[in-house]
């Protein structure tokens, strides 16, 4: 009897182990597939030419990613410089200010909002966003815009990020002691000093890393900012053109080309593109609210 | 003085921008459901399309419905496979705060961060790989590599509050360690059930992963190595179709999908609820 | 420093713990069938020397351990020791109780399981017979199937010493088992424990002196991770020989 029972323990104990450290080397198997999978490409142009020229000729063999990282730039841009202010207030406010039960009230759309896919924000962006950026908005600035924009992909973006945001903050003001607080408070700081002066500059390393998270994120969005940001190859001029993000353009072509020479080769590069860029952001700021939260040394 | 009305200013616009995120979502919510109520009729959800998804303008979305429905409920049973276990060893197995649980837990956190193109990208080359066509198996594996580490991260979080002294309690009394895992299984079945649900949400929502590997046909796969559509796709696809009753199918699925979504989500909140309840 | 027969021996054992020297070259020899108890200012390492004797502490990363402990004989700490069984012969009472996610019955009766009893009318005489142990049967006898959840905090520290003796320990370590109780509680399971010391070693660790006096029948004085005075209750209590365990002790005396 006792040895069956050690033999379980220990049979679960190394079969557990050996899933464990598969589901940990997923992480590399991504990497290295789509790094193999890019060496053609890689090994036909130099890097700094694929990323630097905006020809993109796939029938001439030309692979120039610039016009996608331009477009994939832009729209990050645009959606944090939205994103944040907002998600900042609102998690000062949800953390600092509301009471108990006002949070129970303004937290769930939040959750909400985090767990409507991506593919209904494109139709919803599709529906309000596009036709309010051509008709209220770039009026006033362009001669003429769709409406399918760079503006728009942000907008739509901006609004999928917010609530990962908001969240991140929200664990983050978590870890300010309330000893800090209450030492601010006790010199006669009135609430909205301390967090100035007290909550956001102890806080610092986690709004940066909830940012990089945020932009991490956004990098990689792909449905719904492929249906509203216009998908046309060139660099933006202004944020009411349309735009072609990495992440769109492998979307859109993605099983059909395969027969062009090195465009499978190109579009995985642009997977690994973002995979790399992706895995860095992510493992700094982990490691960064990893600190925070004491589970790190 | 001036202090005060900084504070009050700012006390204004925080909650404007916390009310506003409410607004969007009720906005999204009326959008969706205003544009997709019309369209929404038994016929939608009942049959499958007539004269091709794309121009025909008949029947419904019912193969994207039972496609997304298999992919998930595969793709989730499957995730559970692999990531119950790991969350057992890093929590019990492990010693508590060894460098194998940390860098787990940071790969996890990693992997939940990469978004699903790369996975759908990933996903089609391991398809290659191993000589698969575009298929409900093929699909069910990336949906599956996407939502391992939804799973893992979840269930850790309720794993790890659970109090040392449980397993202690097992352990003094002789317990084994898979017997520990056992009871902690039970301790926490709320906080599983709420992975579950997260996952399901997310599976059922992504497009980009399904879509190099699911591929998209008109008819109801019957077997693993059939293409199946999808119902993200379904909305993607007709919606860009130039013929207005296919775009209403859109419009439909998107409604459909929101609503899957959002019980979902409330589900999924009545069991966390329940698990802050029954914690010690 | 006794004459009786010793239940658990302790040899130079040092830990430390995430570099810290916790426990500095520790060695005693537990009397068998005795109450013993470890008193100290807290963080002075008296629940670490408790959780060395079950081999809890070295679930956590980062712990280091050296020396023996020797358990009638057989060292805890030599590679081939088989760690479940030696738990099985100490039951632990933690300081506050965690019945199992299950049912008064099932708590009771989970031991017994584990280690192979089937049989449906041996596990109710088990069952039965450690709830009467702790005087929780009367109270509980028509409620067997609630969940161990619904039981007052003090049923449910008798329900996990009652869980805890089912599975036929010779020791019992106890760490603070009454610091979550209200007085009546406490009382409850101070009785048990002189019941108990007929038939098992008990070793607690407590911070209240008072606790000490009336069940302990010897004392260990910690201080910085080193035992500074071991002896009867009476002569550590009443008539210390160190100057620490004095200071230690003064505000029981006066």
């Amino acid at each position: 009897m006792k040895n069956i029972r050690l033999t379980i323990d220990k049979i679960t104990g190394n079969s557990f182990l050996v899933l464990t450290l598969l589901s940990t080397v997923t992480v590399v198997l991504i990497g290295v597939g789509l790094y193999y999978k890019s060496l053609p490409i890689l090994q036909n142009s130099s890097l700094s030419s694929l990323l630097l020229s905006a020809e993109w000729k796939p029938f001439k063999s030309s692979f120039g990613f610039l016009a996608y990282i331009a477009g994939t730039l832009w729209v990050t841009a645009i959606a944090i410089i939205i994103a944040l202010p907002i998600s900042l207030l609102t998690a000062i406010y949800l953390s600092e200010y509301a009471h108990v039960k006002v949070k129970k009230v303004l937290l769930p759309p939040i959750d909400l909002l985090s767990g409507i896919p991506p593919v209904i924000y494109g139709v919803w962006g599709v529906l309000v966003i596009v036709p309010f950026v051509q008709e209220k908005l770039a009026i006033h600035f362009v001669e003429f815009s769709s409406g399918y924009s760079t503006l728009a992909g942000g907008i739509v973006l901006a609004i999928m990020i917010i609530p990962l945001i908001i969240s991140i903050l929200l664990e983050v003001f978590n870890t300010v002691p309330d000893g800090l607080r209450e030492a601010s408070l006790s010199v006669g700081a009135t609430q909205w000093e301390t967090i100035k002066h007290v909550v956001l500059k102890k806080s610092l390393p986690g709004i940066l890393a909830a940012v990089v998270l945020a932009v991490s994120r956004a990098f990689g969005e792909t449905i719904a900012v492929l249906m509203v940001c216009g998908n046309i190859s060139e660099i933006p001029h202004s944020i009411f053109d349309p735009c072609y993000p990495l992440p769109a353009l492998i979307a859109n072509n993605y099983g059909e080309m395969l027969s062009v020479p090195m465009y499978e080769s190109a579009l995985m590069l642009a997977a690994f593109i973002l995979f790399v860029i992706i895995f860095l952001f992510n493992t700094i700021s982990r490691i960064i609210l990893y600190r925070l939260e004491g589970r790190m040394n | 003085m001036k202090r005060k009305l900084e504070e009050q200013f700012f006390k204004l616009l925080m909650i404007l921008c916390t009310l506003s995120i409410s607004g969007v979502l009720i906005m999204i919510l009326w959008t969706i459901t205003s544009k997709g109520a019309g369209s929404l009729t038994w016929d939608i959800v009942s049959k499958i399309p007539e004269g091709g998804f794309y121009i025909g303008k008949g029947g419904g979305i019912l193969n994207a419905i039972i496609g997304s429905i298999y992919i998930t409920i595969g793709a989730t049973v499957f995730g559970l496979l692999i990531s119950i276990p790991v969350v057992l060893y890093i929590n019990v197995y492990a010693k508590k705060n060894s460098w194998l649980a940390t860098t787990t837990r940071l790969t996890s956190d990693i992997l939940f961060g990469l978004p699903s193109i790369v996975y759908g990208a990933f996903g089609f080359t391991i398809m290659i790989y191993f000589g698969l066509k575009t298929s409900l198996l093929a699909g069910t594996i990336t949906v599956t590599l996407l939502v391992i580490p939804i799973l893992v991260r979840a269930m850790d979080e309720v794993f790890r509050v659970v109090p040392e002294d449980i397993g202690n309690a097992v352990y003094s009394l002789g317990g084994t360690r898979w017997e520990t895992s056992k009871i902690l299984i039970r301790q926490c079945v709320p906080g599983i059930i709420t992975a579950i649900l997260l996952s399901f949400g997310r599976a059922i929502g992504d497009a980009a992963c399904v879509l190099f590997t699911a591929g998209y046909t008109d008819s109801i796969p019957t077997s693993l190595d059939q293409p199946t559509a999808t119902l993200p796709l379904a909305i993607f696809f007709q919606l860009s179709s130039p013929i207005e009753e296919v775009q209403n199918r859109a419009y439909a699925a998107a409604l459909i999908l929101t609503i899957i979504v959002l019980v979902i989500s409330f589900t999924a909140k009545y069991f966390s609820k329940k698990l802050s309840k029954n914690k010690i | 420093m006794t004459t009786e027969k010793p239940h658990i021996s302790v040899k130079n054992l040092n830990v430390h713990i995430d570099g810290n020297h916790i426990l500095k070259n520790i060695s005693i020899d537990i009397p068998d069938k005795k109450v013993t108890s470890f008193i100290g200012p807290s963080g002075c390492g008296k629940t670490t020397l408790l959780k060395t004797f079950n081999r809890l502490l070295d679930r956590n990363g980062n712990v280091e351990i050296t020396g023996q402990v020797l358990v009638d004989g057989v060292d805890l700490y030599s590679p081939d020791t088989e760690v479940t069984s030696i738990r099985k012969k100490m039951g632990l009472l933690s300081q506050r109780p965690f019945p199992l996610p299950m049912n008064i019955y099932d708590n009771v009766a989970y031991g017994a399981r584990i280690h192979g009893q089937r049989d449906k009318k041996e596990l109710d005489k088990i069952v039965e017979h450690y709830l009467r142990g702790v005087s929780l049967w009367d109270e509980v006898k028509d409620r067997l199937k609630d969940p161990a959840t619904r039981l007052s905090i003090g049923q449910q520290q008798r329900l996990c010493l009652a869980r805890g003796l089912a599975v036929e320990p010779e020791i019992i370590l106890g760490d603070e088992p009454t610091s979550a109780l209200d007085p009546i509680s406490t009382q409850h399971i101070e009785e048990l424990f002189l019941k108990l010391k007929d038939k098992y070693t008990l070793v607690l660790v407590t911070h209240i002196l008072r606790q000490a006096r009336r069940v302990s029948d010897y004392i260990v004085f910690i201080y910085m991770g080193e035992i500074i005075e071991f002896g009867t209750t009476e002569e550590v209590l009443l008539n210390p020989k160190e100057k620490l365990t004095k200071d230690y002790v003064k505000g029981y005396i006066s």
